[in-house]
């Protein structure tokens, strides 16, 4: 767990109201480069909302998010960003974004984060191909001259465009479906889109992979497959993971550090290890009112 | 699965039931159609007898009433084919299909003059030649808003409109003309008005099309469609009531007709026929006319099949799939759907300048909102975001109207005061009904990829969305 010595993501006091409702309330966290950080929490508690504050499609009515690249220091950076109207910084050793700032396209397009959703939304009427190739959208656009090149046919254009296709083999080898690159997207089965959709978010070179509930509806044999997946993206590409699970058998296997939410607050933050033991999160799932309920419950199923 | 027994069709049943049919129809139009009232010239009410229409709409339940017999027998029992998995048909059809189209238009004109010689071919070029290409072009300028992006633009005549003003005014105005008049000489501007004036209209209905854009970008479906509808006939009315712009419903005449180049299309020894040792004929101009609009036609069709295999061709299906997942991808939404709308304008400029170039004169009632509703209708018929479907809907809806002109012999039957052309808003109904429940997704209603690896599959209807809005 990196979350203290090398972080990639702050994200501080978030909360977000809407309306009379408080979808989130207060939170901070801090996940590490190089980890999978999971966040968890029983049903409306709010952590689809976060991922929608981090990835810009909502605004956080209060909070703060700053991402990283490269080794910028954090501490003694954000509070002079914060201080100035921009989003971003870029100083010795990288850049720094405060994402809460951000219009949605540029969070994925400038601060490299990239997501999936819960339901999934791949671009059903194209090829699994093409859904790759819209991923690298902002590359392409400039190789293209913004269109004017490509509408002549410059060869600079076209290179570049080979490279995509490159870009995009390489990421159906990875997740098996290179024999199905040529068919609709709509026309795959539930697991190989859930698979394509993460291949997708990988074409946009992120440096963070927000990833809401992957695992939702695949078989334990597809679920194996997925946390080998995502440990390599994470060793092999260095792309720090976010993730929505229910599933305990992913979160528990693959993750690095586990951040709880119930009610929008949040209740426990720190290893799968210590997670699992906290009296906090077994009431949250249980469904216990006190402390000493808690207590009752721990004896219970023997802790 | 084949059919084992060949269905029984009971011959003497379905004649009886014919007889039956023609009796209740004979009873029900015998007086409605039957017989007509009219006055004579000394104010006195006759009756005309109208024997061949009845006999004839009566003859025509008799057989329509067999013919649905005969095929709901020879239906019966009838397993539905399984539907083929692909329609490679389609990207045949496109593949090939396209350039036969336009191998046939560029021929088009000498076939007819050959046919109908030079008195008879104007009609035939002018009339449908131009009238159809001109409705090909809206179609594919239009394709790239709806077919493409997924925007529902109900207002794209604005854009016609725009472009038809932008030349008119420009074309027509003194101060241009005497400008130019004393820089590069007398006639310089009647000569090389159009020529000048045609990228300028595109370029002005392409800024029109961004300031359209620009309220209209939060909006999704049904407001969407309100909001350009209404922009579409905001521009009209300004058009007929800013009467010291415009002039108002009296329009703008005496446009500068376009040049062979700079040289003019006129009787006189500086014209084309004279300069090409020709005999003085206006179908010189006609032709001349049919090409051009052909030219920017098939550029349209060339730029947007090219911006299709670009990112910003993918961007805009890519947006009309699905809105979120585009921005989760870092694509800037809004600029994608102002370039739709900016590039789709521009096309309905070009348009714009040359109808007002062949017309000579425009007023606003050119430009009401059933224009922009049949460009819709040949897009939605042809099949959103096909090229060749929307040859096929220009060819049966412009095509078609303009056929019922011909349609002289129904008036033997009809009466004098018959004109089926009266009729063509009915048949364009019962035409668009039978579309959506035969196809709803339009003539030819498949995708074709824009990048592949292995092989092209066509992607099905079933799997391309309409849009949001």
């Amino acid at each position: 767990m990196r979350a203290k010595s090398d972080p990639i993501l702050r994200v501080e006091n978030v909360t977000m109201r809407f309306g009379g409702l408080v979808a989130v309330n207060d939170l901070s966290f801090v996940a590490g480069r190089g980890d999978i950080t999971a966040l968890i929490g029983p049903n409306g508690a709010g952590k689809t909302t976060v991922f929608n504050c981090i990835t810009g499609f909502y605004k956080p009515t209060v909070g703060r998010m700053a991402l990283r690249h490269g080794n910028i220091d954090i501490d003694s950076h954000v509070e002079k960003l914060t201080d100035t109207s921009r989003d971003s910084l870029n100083g010795t050793g990288g850049s720094l974004f405060l994402l809460e700032r951000m219009a949605d396209f540029q969070v994925s397009a400038r601060a490299k984060v990239a997501r999936t959703f819960q339901n999934i939304r791949l671009f059903s009427g194209m090829t699994v191909l093409e859904n790759l190739m819209v991923a690298q959208h902002n590359p392409l656009m400039v190789a293209s001259n913004w269109t004017l090149g490509g509408l002549i046919g410059l060869k600079g254009f076209h290179n570049r465009e080979k490279e995509a296709i490159e870009t995009a083999k390489y990421w159906l080898e990875k997740t098996k479906l290179i024999d199905r690159a040529d068919d609709p997207a709509g026309d795959l089965p539930y697991g190989d889109q859930r698979r394509l959709e993460i291949a997708r978010a990988m074409c946009t070179g992120p440096v963070l992979l927000c990833l809401d509930e992957p695992a939702a509806g695949l078989n334990p044999k597809e679920s194996l497959e997925l946390n080998a997946l995502l440990r390599s993206i994470r060793d092999d590409h260095g792309t720090s993971i976010l993730l929505i699970e229910h599933d305990m058998s992913v979160v528990m296997q693959i993750s690095d550090h586990v951040v709880v939410l119930d009610y929008g607050t949040k209740i426990s933050d720190g290893t799968p290890e210590e997670v699992k033991n906290d009296p906090r999160v077994i009431a949250a799932y249980l469904g216990a009112e006190d402390e000493t309920e808690v207590q009752e419950i721990e004896a219970e199923v023997g802790l | 699965m084949e059919r084992t027994e060949k269905p029984v069709i009971n011959w003497g049943q379905l004649f009886k039931d014919g007889v039956f049919a023609a009796i209740v129809a004979f009873g029900l139009f015998a007086l409605m159609l039957g017989f007509k009232t009219d006055q004579t010239l000394n104010n006195e009410m006759v009756l005309v007898p109208r024997p061949m229409l009845l006999w004839s709409v009566v003859g025509l339940v008799f057989l329509a009433r067999i013919a649905i017999g005969y095929w709901q027998a020879s239906r019966e029992g009838r397993i539905a084919p399984p539907k083929k998995a692909t329609a490679l048909w389609m990207l045949k059809a496109e593949k090939y299909g396209l350039p036969m189209v336009i191998g046939f238009l560029v021929a088009y004109p000498m076939f007819v003059l050959l046919t109908a010689g030079p008195q008879g071919a104007i009609k035939w070029i002018d009339n449908f030649g131009i009238q159809i290409l001109i409705y090909i072009m809206l179609g594919w300028g239009l394709n790239i808003v709806v077919g493409l992006a997924g925007l529902l633009d109900l207002g794209y005549v604005a854009f016609y409109a725009v472009g038809a003003y932008s030349y008119a005014l420009f074309a027509t105005s003194e101060p241009i003309k005497d400008f130019l008049a004393q820089l590069i000489g007398e006639g310089f501007w009647q000569a090389w008005a159009f020529w000048i004036c045609l990228p300028v209209a595109g370029i002005l209905a392409a800024f029109w099309g961004v300031m359209l854009g620009f309220p209209v970008l939060r909006l999704r479906g049904d407001y969407l469609a309100i909001v350009t509808l209404a922009f579409g006939e905001i521009i009209r009315l300004v058009l007929i009531n800013w009467v010291d712009f415009s002039n108002g419903y009296a329009g703008i005449s005496s446009i500068p007709r376009p040049s062979f180049f700079g040289v003019p299309f006129n009787a006189t020894d500086e014209g084309f026929s004279a300069k090409f040792g020709l005999e003085f004929s206006p179908i010189y101009r006609t032709i001349f006319l049919f090409y051009v609009i052909l030219a920017l036609a098939l550029l349209t069709a060339a730029v947007s099949m090219r911006l299709r295999r670009l990112p910003v061709g993918r961007a805009w299906e890519a947006l009309r799939e699905d809105e979120i997942a585009c921005r989760s991808l870092g694509i800037n939404t809004v600029n994608t759907k102002l370039t739709a709308f900016a590039i789709g304008a521009m096309f309905g400029g070009f348009a714009g300048a040359f109808f007002a170039a062949r017309q000579g004169f425009i007023s606003p009632e050119s430009f009401v909102f059933l224009e922009s509703a049949q460009i819709l209708a040949i897009v939605v018929l042809g099949g959103m975001g096909s090229l060749l479907g929307v040859v096929i809907a220009s060819i049966l809806l412009v095509g078609g109207v303009e056929l019922l002109r011909e349609l002289d012999f129904l008036k033997l039957y009809f009466g004098d005061g018959f004109d089926p052309a009266q009729y063509r808003m009915l048949i364009f109904g019962i035409c668009m009904v039978l579309m959506m429940l035969w196809k709803p997704r339009g003539l030819i209603s498949a995708r074709e990829p824009t990048v592949f690896l292995k092989e092209k599959k066509i992607v099905s209807a079933d799997h391309v969305k309409e849009g949001h809005g």
